[in-house]
């Protein structure tokens, strides 16, 4: 994978967990926040967090959608009771945000802190290096102020060391700027420590000698968990975008993929498409997608995937499971024919014979389903083995009774398409 | 030899591989001896912490190729390498690379690893670009320059390359990110041009070493180079710096390019294709905007993936037509002989075997006695006997026979410290050498005299029994021989004071065995010869022995197959079986004991040497 979101309760417990490291004792955040799911003992949370019953709250879903204020999501300077309420009444609920429909299932809640001025800051990785962003004027009207905001950039193999950034800022800062300038430098570190991607604080406050995070937006590089997970803390999770859980294929997708060096991917489209494109390789996958889309089709397109890096027989067979029992629950709705295709370009290393023996057990265990559903097979592959694998595969068709197209390289890799859409 | 910067590979460059990957380096090889190059392309394997030799083939040929337990080692020792291809994981890859980066003979770096944390990668550029070094991937494949340098896995395997015209330079530039699509692509472009010259997978990642535009000039700077083709992706701002540079004119050898995730826009907000970089946050990031302003510039992008091939054709043939270029002729390739394994596994090669086995098999999924599973024997709790029965006689055998052989090797195990057998062993034992050892002296004074009479025995009564001989006129033929009869006679044990051992064993046999003809035989000769001695029992060789011969009488066997199982002297393996329970013991005894070296004394030897010499 790559750069992911992550919950702004997370992003904040990180903030109040190292940023001691950078800043010392002196000033920082307190981490006072806690996140509430429909599993949360309420009496319990209220024990371990004392100031839940002291101090007035605000309380939000943290379901990586923001603009939460402006649907109505943000419950502020109530007490505990009154939070509860608000949350409970909301938890569970379908609920549109922008475009997008989703349940609301996570919520967190801080103290409400009195502040004067917000700030806005920003951490991006680029090609060339980070950039930190600042603006006076943090807010949700920071983007269309963003002349105001001032952009610091950090050289990749200088870092910050290099860097004065308090002479960067703005000299309107005053008292503050002296603070200001050490808070971004130890949030940079921080960032970079923590292989963050991305970390938006939007806005920020200072308040009593201490940074108030009042809203938090971050992506972490997820490869970096080998050298970082043990930063992030024991409960980082990467939730799915808002209104896209992930479905239980999906889920047990990711969970293959994350068993072998190998690479499996599902995101579910439309389980009544026609064509199904189970698909060796990142690139070809792709492609294969494309040419579904381009002559036409996109709304037949029934999933994205791809499965690539010389994955073992018994991983290919679970994963064409996934696929195959997907497409055979029901027959099409109008009554047409469904492609598997069982795409890829000329392979470099994987096997194909093995991989496509995994294909075959699971069409040996689909066969009578995919015939239910009027399944037509074309299958387009190269590499170490082919001939192998074509010829299995080809065999095992046929013994079952399965209509089959197969070719190697010398066909073009995405005539298939055409032939299955044109059948 | 210096290579222009233009030039990353040629026919001599030479590399180092970081990491045991020996089927990428007996591909290089084959690639280097399909392209007749002078030397291998691989000087030297780096694996830490091992210093070794890779034996591999160069076409029929075996050669060795040096193991060095680090990096700097192995390039001070080939200074000729320039090119280091990096298999290590994603964890240690980051380190391996920057130690790469310090050694100023290495100009490429390739980085196969897929998953390396993108703050690593973009500092590796970083680096890279300060010492004016190349790193390719990481999340690659690789790259080939076409009849010169192949790098790793890329290609797949030889047919796939001689098929693709890879073993021979052609006139035509290629670059991608996607390792699978290079492939692919070589494969269109051996189908519609004069092939490759030299492509690159500069990998998915959102933070390439080196990136599409960079190959691209490299590319126009070749004047073996003609055109230029690339398959761009969605997401990042690279074939924006594609359209600038073209622009620019910084590109002007005719470019066919396509950017593929066109479908992206059909897909759910936010979704993660199979590369870490193909995520379009931006309308510039799309692939529609990125082929749409490449075909502004002049860029020649074809309708769909679809047509890319003739896209490309068209392309070279307006070269051609032009003038601008002449096709380069192909070029045979000699043949890799096929890896025998491979011959197997393809059902293409046969060969007469040197052994037969028919008792067990070890070849297949589970491990097999004589038709039984293994998962059989445990499952259904076979006793030792019948485990006996399957390796020795490839049937399961019925209770009393299975008993009976338990009997024996209960009976036999051990018979004190005092034998032979036992005595080695402890001495043996004793002067420090190992259970193998001390168990194989044991062993070795099975014989004759001890314990080995079993076979023997079995041998003599049966023939004299088959022969229909009386027990009389078998004793006299073996007094006429002047022969021992093997299976008779003890040192101690005598009629009144008998071996408890052969009195359970035919109590055992008259009980339990269908019947005892051999048995009851012996039992008349020793009449005869106890008449004569006391001592001449039958002893428990000889109990054994005969009783074996009934046991395969009672099991029915023909006479054939009972005389080959007599005639193989294996019925000895019964007392050696069971003897080497005891031996064990005596092994595990006296190192418990820690028993000293053993030196026999002086006074129990007589010393009765000729007189001495003056």
């Amino acid at each position: 994978m790559a750069q992911r979101g992550i919950r702004e309760y997370h992003g904040k417990k990180m903030m109040a967990r190292h940023l001691p490291t950078y800043l010392g004792d002196g000033f920082g955040y307190d981490g006072k926040i806690v996140l509430v799911d429909r599993h949360t003992d309420w009496a319990q949370l209220k024990e371990e967090n004392p100031w839940l019953g002291k101090e007035p709250l605000v309380a939000k879903p943290d379901q990586l959608f923001g603009k939460r204020g402006k649907h109505g999501l943000v419950l502020v300077k109530k007490n505990f009771d009154e939070t509860k309420a608000w949350i409970k009444e909301r938890m569970g609920k379908e609920t549109k945000v922008g475009e997008i429909t989703g349940t609301l299932t996570h919520f967190l809640i801080e103290p409400c802190i009195a502040h004067d001025q917000e700030y806005y800051v920003a951490i991006k990785s680029g090609a060339e290096g980070d950039t930190i962003y600042f603006s006076l004027e943090g807010g949700i009207n920071v983007e269309e102020n963003w002349e105001k905001v001032i952009a610091i950039q950090v050289p990749v193999l200088e870092g910050i060391e290099g860097v004065d950034v308090e002479k960067a800022l703005p000299k309107d800062l005053g008292k503050n700027r002296q603070m200001v300038a050490t808070f971004l430098v130890g949030l940079y570190k921080m960032f970079a420590d923590l292989h963050f991607a991305y970390l938006e604080i939007n806005p920020f406050a200072i308040a009593d000698g201490k940074i108030i995070p009042l809203d938090l937006v971050a992506k972490l590089d997820d490869t970096a968990e080998f050298c970082a997970g043990k930063l992030w803390g024991d409960d980082i999770e990467f939730p799915a975008a808002f209104g896209r859980e992930l479905t239980p294929e999906e889920q047990k997708v990711r969970e293959l993929d994350a068993l072998s060096g190998a690479s499996l991917k599902l995101t579910l489209l439309n389980p009544d498409g026609r064509v199904w494109n189970m698909v060796a390789g990142g690139g070809a996958s792709v492609i294969f997608a494309d040419t579904v889309c381009d002559l036409g089709y996109a709304k037949e397109l029934a999933f994205y995937g791809e499965y690539s890096g010389d994955p073992s027989t018994q991983l290919t067979y679970e994963y064409a499971k996934v696929v195959m029992d997907l497409m055979t629950r029901k027959a099409h709705p109008e009554g047409k024919t469904k492609a598997l295709i069982i795409g890829g370009g000329i392979a470099n290393f994987t096997d194909v014979a093995k991989t496509f023996t995994g294909i075959i057990m699971a069409m040996k265990e689909f066969a009578g389903k995919l015939k239910k559903v009027n399944t037509r097979i074309y299958v387009r592959r190269g590499g170490p083995n082919y001939h192998e694998g074509l010829a299995n595969i080809r065999k095992a068709a046929e013994d079952l009774g399965l209509p089959i197209e197969v070719h190697g390289p010398e066909y073009h890799m995405t005539r298939i398409v055409k032939d299955a859409l044109q059948a | 030899m210096k290579r222009p910067d233009y030039l990353l590979f040629d026919r001599d460059t030479r590399s180092i591989i970081f990491g045991m990957q020996t089927n990428a380096v007996q591909r290089m090889l084959d690639f280097d001896y399909c392209c007749k190059r002078e030397k291998p392309s691989v000087a030297a394997i780096v694996d830490p912490g091992r210093t070794d030799t890779f034996k591999c083939f160069y076409g029929k040929k075996e050669i060795f190729v040096p193991v060095y337990p680090d990096l700097a080692v192995a390039c001070a020792k080939h200074p000729d390498a320039d090119v280091l291809i990096n298999f290590a994981s994603f964890r240690s890859a980051f380190e391996t690379t920057k130690q790469a980066l310090d050694q100023d003979q290495l100009r490429t770096i390739v980085v196969i690893a897929e998953g390396i944390p993108e703050r690593f990668s973009r500092h590796l550029r970083a680096l890279a670009l300060r010492r004016r070094k190349v790193i390719i991937g990481p999340a690659t494949v690789g790259g080939i320059a076409a009849g010169a340098f192949k790098i790793g896995n890329t290609g797949g395997t030889i047919d796939n390359i001689v098929s693709s015209k890879l073993h021979r330079a052609g006139s035509v530039g290629f670059v991608s990110k996607s390792g699978g699509m290079s492939n692919e692509a070589y494969n269109i472009i051996s189908r519609n041009s004069d092939g490759l010259f030299e492509g690159i997978a500069i990998g998915g990642d959102a933070y390439p070493g080196s990136t599409l535009l960079e190959h691209l000039l490299r590319f126009e700077a070749n004047p073996a180079i003609k055109m230029l083709v690339c398959l761009g992706e969605v997401g990042g701002e690279e074939e924006w710096r594609i359209v600038e540079a073209v622009k620019q004119g910084r590109l002007k050898k005719p470019l066919v390019m396509w950017v593929t995730g066109t479908s992206i826009k059909y897909m759910p907000k936010g979704i993660q294709f199979g590369h870490a970089g193909a995520k379009a946050d931006a309308r510039r990031e799309t692939a529609e905007a990125k082929n749409q302003a490449l075909r502004e510039v002049g860029v020649i992008v074809p309708a769909s993936f679809d047509d890319f091939g003739q896209a490309i054709k068209h392309t070279f043939d307006k070269l051609v037509a032009e003038g601008q270029h002449k096709p380069i002729a192909d070029v045979d390739a000699p043949p890799i002989p096929m890896n025998y394994k491979e011959a197997v596994a393809r059902n293409l090669v046969r060969r007469p075997t040197n052994f037969t086995c028919t008792i067990s098999d070890d070849s297949g999924d589970e491990l097999v006695y004589a038709g039984h599973k293994i998962s059989k024997v445990i499952s259904e709790n076979y006793s030792v006997g019948e485990v006996i029965g399957l390796l020795w006689f490839k049937e399961r055998l019925p209770k009393w026979a299975a008993s009976f052989m338990e009997n024996v090797l209960k009976l036999s195990a051990d018979h004190g410290p005092c034998v032979s057998g036992a005595h080695n062993t402890i001495v043996t034992a004793r002067a420090g050498r190992d259970l193998m050892s001390a168990v194989a002296s044991g062993i070795l004074t099975i014989g004759p005299r001890f314990g080995g009479a079993v076979a023997g025995a079995a041998l003599s009564f049966k023939a004299a029994y088959d022969a229909k001989m009386t027990p009389d006129e078998f004793v006299a033929s073996m007094k006429q021989k002047n022969q021992k009869i093997q299976g008779i006679g003890h040192l101690i044990k005598s009629l009144k004071n008998p071996d408890m051992r052969v009195v359970l064993l035919k109590k055992f046999a008259k009980e339990n065995f269908p019947k005892t003809p051999l048995l009851d035989y012996a039992l008349e000769v020793e009449k005869l010869t106890t008449a004569k001695k006391d001592t001449l029992i039958l002893n428990v060789d000889g109990a054994i022995g005969v009783l074996s011969v009934d046991m395969m009488y009672g099991l029915g066997w023909d006479e054939e197959r009972i005389q080959s199982v007599v005639d193989s002297g294996g019925l000895n393996g019964l007392f050696l079986l069971g003897r080497t329970i005891g031996m064990i013991g005596h092994y595990m005894d006296q190192t418990r004991m820690k028993a000293p070296l053993y030196r026999h004394p002086w006074d129990d030897v007589l010393y009765d040497l000729p007189p001495q010499v003056k």
